[in-house]
């Protein structure tokens, strides 16, 4: 697939001194979702905010639509909407004002239709004439979406949109997300929620201090990383383990009533059955049997732990 | 040119001004017929003439320069210093719209909305004084110079001013002294020599002097240098947006 924004050897050092950024290369194809997981101060809404024009970058480059986005601004602001991570709003506004302002300013001619039909999207139609400083948190959070949304973007960022967002819009916000992808919107989200990540997302990258750590498509990389564990309810408690089964990755837990078995993605499953087998030549009987996969937490936790 | 996005911002920043009336436009003109009052009226029937001019139609066209000079400032600041200060400034800054075209937004609805406390305040004049207008195209010329030199002066604060103390502190502190010892109120003539040399170090005796010469043609300095400063000025202005859109300075960093 074609890369939408192509970011090469970015760097980013503030004015005082702090280096956000530390050489980023990355490929964000186009219609793909893409989650950036990382610490607070890992550089996500700094890349985000050179992608966006926000910041200068330093040194290196990035193309979004084949176009530099120092360069050729316009073209590629055009392509971007910006869901920025902080509830900013002009307090005094109505939701309408506002939302007609945001596609103005990307120079887009008036297009109520359109405007109507992005605020019903967002379950805002009613509180159009509403001011914004009236509105909830997530209200305000739909706006900020809605404002992005209302020149019709190709790229949509979206820096930690479900911080402080209860269940049920994050929820919708993921349907929104889902219904975007299929419009053929390319799709970046920071966040660290990873469970955000897990649900949504086609490609994970991990950030930490200013290096993206890895870039995977998220299946892959559940796959790859991932660690699964079988668990054995044992019908009668062990003291020691056979010799038999020291091939096995096998501890004992919980005074000898159950047997954890840990393997690695694919290629520990086939020991399973000769586990099993083996198991029952011992006359050893379990009573219950579960297996857990690690989750994308897990291993974000060891990533960024192994980094720090 | 995104003329889409410099209407926006424009059309935006003016419906601040009608969200704002009162402040905006009715404090303005309480403000200057109080001067009226007290120095037109109540004083200024003492004062003979100045120049051959009644002493309520001499401080006229100061008292417009003062809160024309007063309003553009803080318009021009508060425009771009709000979004900044509420974060808001991210989508403009995010959008595809050239500074230039973010310039020409705030700083054309901050001139605009000091050009027409201006017209209001002169309107209030002529009720309690004579006014004549001797070269109306040299006076609009002035106000309009003037409106949009001294909002671009504002805008330049407001990307400079870190806090609320900062944004006030020119328009406060500043901006009033240097009109009341810019010949607002009195030709530097009065002044002894040594005064009036020093009066010539300040900006805004060019621009009430001018701007006066345009109703009455009397002037402290000649009403062409009164221009060339203003138009000087203005350069200076641009000069400084230039550098700071070029750099980023405050915005982008």
């Amino acid at each position: 697939m074609a890369s939408v924004v192509s970011i090469d050897k970015l760097t980013k050092t503030y004015e005082n001194g702090f280096q956000a950024l530390k050489g980023i290369d990355l490929e964000i194809e186009e219609g793909e979702i893409l989650a950036l997981l990382g610490p607070n101060g890992a550089g996500k809404t700094t890349l985000i905010s050179i992608i966006c024009g926000l910041v200068n970058p330093s040194t290196g480059k990035v193309l979004v639509g084949g176009k530099d986005v120092v360069r050729d601004f316009r073209q590629t602001r055009s392509l971007i909407g910006l869901v920025p991570q902080e509830l900013t709003t002009d307090m005094f506004e109505t939701v309408w004002n506002t939302v007609n302002f945001s596609r103005g300013v990307y120079g887009k001619k008036p297009n109520p239709a359109l405007v109507e039909s992005v605020l019903k999207e967002l379950s805002l139609w009613s509180k159009k004439d509403n001011m914004l400083r009236e509105l909830s948190g997530g209200m305000k959070r739909r706006v900020m979406i809605a404002k992005a949304l209302a020149h019709e973007p190709q790229i949509l960022f979206l820096d930690e949109p479900t911080a402080g967002v209860d269940v049920n819009l994050r929820r919708e916000m993921w349907q929104l997300v889902e219904k975007l992808r299929a419009s053929g919107v390319t799709i970046i989200l920071t966040t660290h929620y990873i469970e955000e990540a897990e649900e949504i997302a086609d490609r994970v990258g991990v950030i930490n201090g200013g290096k993206l750590l890895l870039i995977e498509k998220k299946a892959a990389l559940m796959k790859k990383l991932g660690r699964k564990q079988l668990r054995l309810e044992l019908s009668e408690p062990l003291t020691a383990l056979p010799a038999s089964l020291a091939v096995y990755n096998l501890t004992l837990a919980d005074d000898g009533t159950a047997l954890i078995h840990e393997y690695q993605g694919e290629e520990g499953q086939g020991a399973i059955a000769s586990l099993l087998s083996t198991l029952a030549a011992e006359n050893i009987h379990f009573r219950d049997l579960s297996t857990r996969q690690s989750s994308l937490e897990d291993i974000f936790v060891a990533l960024v732990g192994e980094d720090a | 040119m995104n003329f889409e996005a410099i209407k926006s911002i424009y059309v935006f920043e003016m419906a601040r001004l009608r969200r704002t009336l009162l402040q905006s436009v009715i404090s303005p003109v309480i403000t200057t017929s109080l001067y009226f009052i007290v120095f037109g009226t109540a004083i200024g029937s003492r004062i003979q003439t100045v120049e051959g001019v009644s002493y309520g139609s001499f401080i006229t066209p100061g008292l417009i320069m003062l809160t024309l000079l007063t309003q553009c400032i803080s318009n021009g600041s508060i425009g771009i210093y709000f979004p900044k200060f509420t974060g808001t400034i991210y989508e403009i800054l995010s959008a595809p719209v050239a500074m230039t075209e973010i310039i020409i937004g705030y700083v054309g609805a901050a001139a605009t909305k000091g050009l027409i406390i201006g017209v209001i305040i002169l309107a209030t004049a002529s009720f309690f004084v004579d006014i004549r207008i001797a070269h109306p195209f040299m006076m609009v010329l002035f106000l309009v110079l003037t409106a949009i030199t001294f909002s671009m002066f504002g805008f330049i604060i407001g990307i400079w001013a870190k806090n609320f103390e900062q944004l006030n502190i020119i328009p406060m502190l500043v901006v009033p002294p240097l009109t009341f010892l810019g010949g607002s109120f009195y030709s530097i003539n009065m002044l002894p020599p040594f005064w009036q040399t020093v009066s010539h170090f300040n900006p805004v005796l060019y621009l009430v002097s001018g701007f006066r010469w345009s109703f009455y043609e009397i002037a402290d300095v000649n009403p062409m240098i009164s221009l060339g400063m203003v138009g000087l000025f203005l350069v200076i202005c641009l000069s400084i947006l230039g550098w700071i859109f070029k750099t980023g300075y405050r915005l982008r960093n």
